[in-house]
């Protein structure tokens, strides 16, 4: 009669690291520090990778104690590639900015424009610049 | 200071309110004064709209660019320390 075989626990808590270790950056992306580099997504996929690993050496190097092969095999394949995409999104797509060679430095003056306000009023920059000590113009990308 | 997007007055209106900002939002639909400051991202937006990348400029009483802020990596933005940091060393006192 063979021995009942042990849970690989180790394999599936270190695919949820990964899995939270992409989920979370949402939440770390309010905070300055991990959101302008993910330590804190980075250190989730660290400890998921360390217990993926783990859990693989259990099932391919002592199958008859632990279960988890093939489901090893998986999680393994998936944690990598969540892993990667993450990479790929975080040091790959976020980089691909435009050079804007062309904007304005300090120094030279700013182009003029007259835009509306949300209270659909026209607001122009020298309007601005003239009443104030000094104005900090933010463009983003939007609220979409 | 003044928040510069495509986004039209409407949508300006109602995020200012919904989280509670006090400054100036500028409407930029058809990204003129985008285009002017070199901050155009071709395509960057919802449906391939044109948008504008993260940028910061400051700006003293005579109209003359004092500081610029232009990110390598969409992720980073401008931190509140920083801009007012680079505020102070024009003079806070009445500015937008």
């Amino acid at each position: 009669m063979t021995a009942k075989k042990n849970s690989n626990w180790s394999l599936w808590i270190g695919f949820l690291f990964v899995l939270a270790g992409f989920l979370s950056y949402a939440f770390f992306a309010q905070f300055p520090i991990t959101r302008d580099f993910p330590w804190a997504n980075l250190l989730l996929f660290a400890v998921g990778g360390i217990l993926l690993v783990l859990g693989l050496f259990r099932a391919l190097g002592r199958p008859q104690i632990y279960r988890g092969k093939i489901s090893g095999l998986i999680l393994a394949a998936l944690g990598i590639s969540i892993f990667g995409l993450f990479s790929y999104i975080f040091f790959y797509q976020l980089r691909q900015v435009p050079l804007s060679t062309a904007a304005p430095r300090v120094g030279q003056k700013a182009p003029e424009f007259t835009l509306s306000n949300q209270d659909g009023k026209e607001v122009s920059l020298s309007d601005l610049v003239g009443r104030s000590k000094a104005v900090a113009l933010i463009f983003y990308r939007g609220f979409w | 200071m003044v928040a510069i997007s495509v986004d039209t007055p409407e949508i300006n209106r109602r995020q200012r309110q919904k989280l509670g900002y006090t400054y100036t939002f500028l409407s930029d639909p058809k990204a003129e004064a985008i285009r002017r400051y070199d901050v155009l991202h071709r395509g960057a937006g919802p449906n391939g709209t044109d948008i504008a990348r993260p940028a910061e400029f400051l700006i003293d009483s005579s109209g003359i660019i004092r500081w610029v802020n232009l990110t390598e990596n969409l992720a980073v933005r401008a931190r509140p320390e920083q801009v007012l940091e680079a505020f102070k060393q024009e003079g806070p006192a009445g500015s937008q």
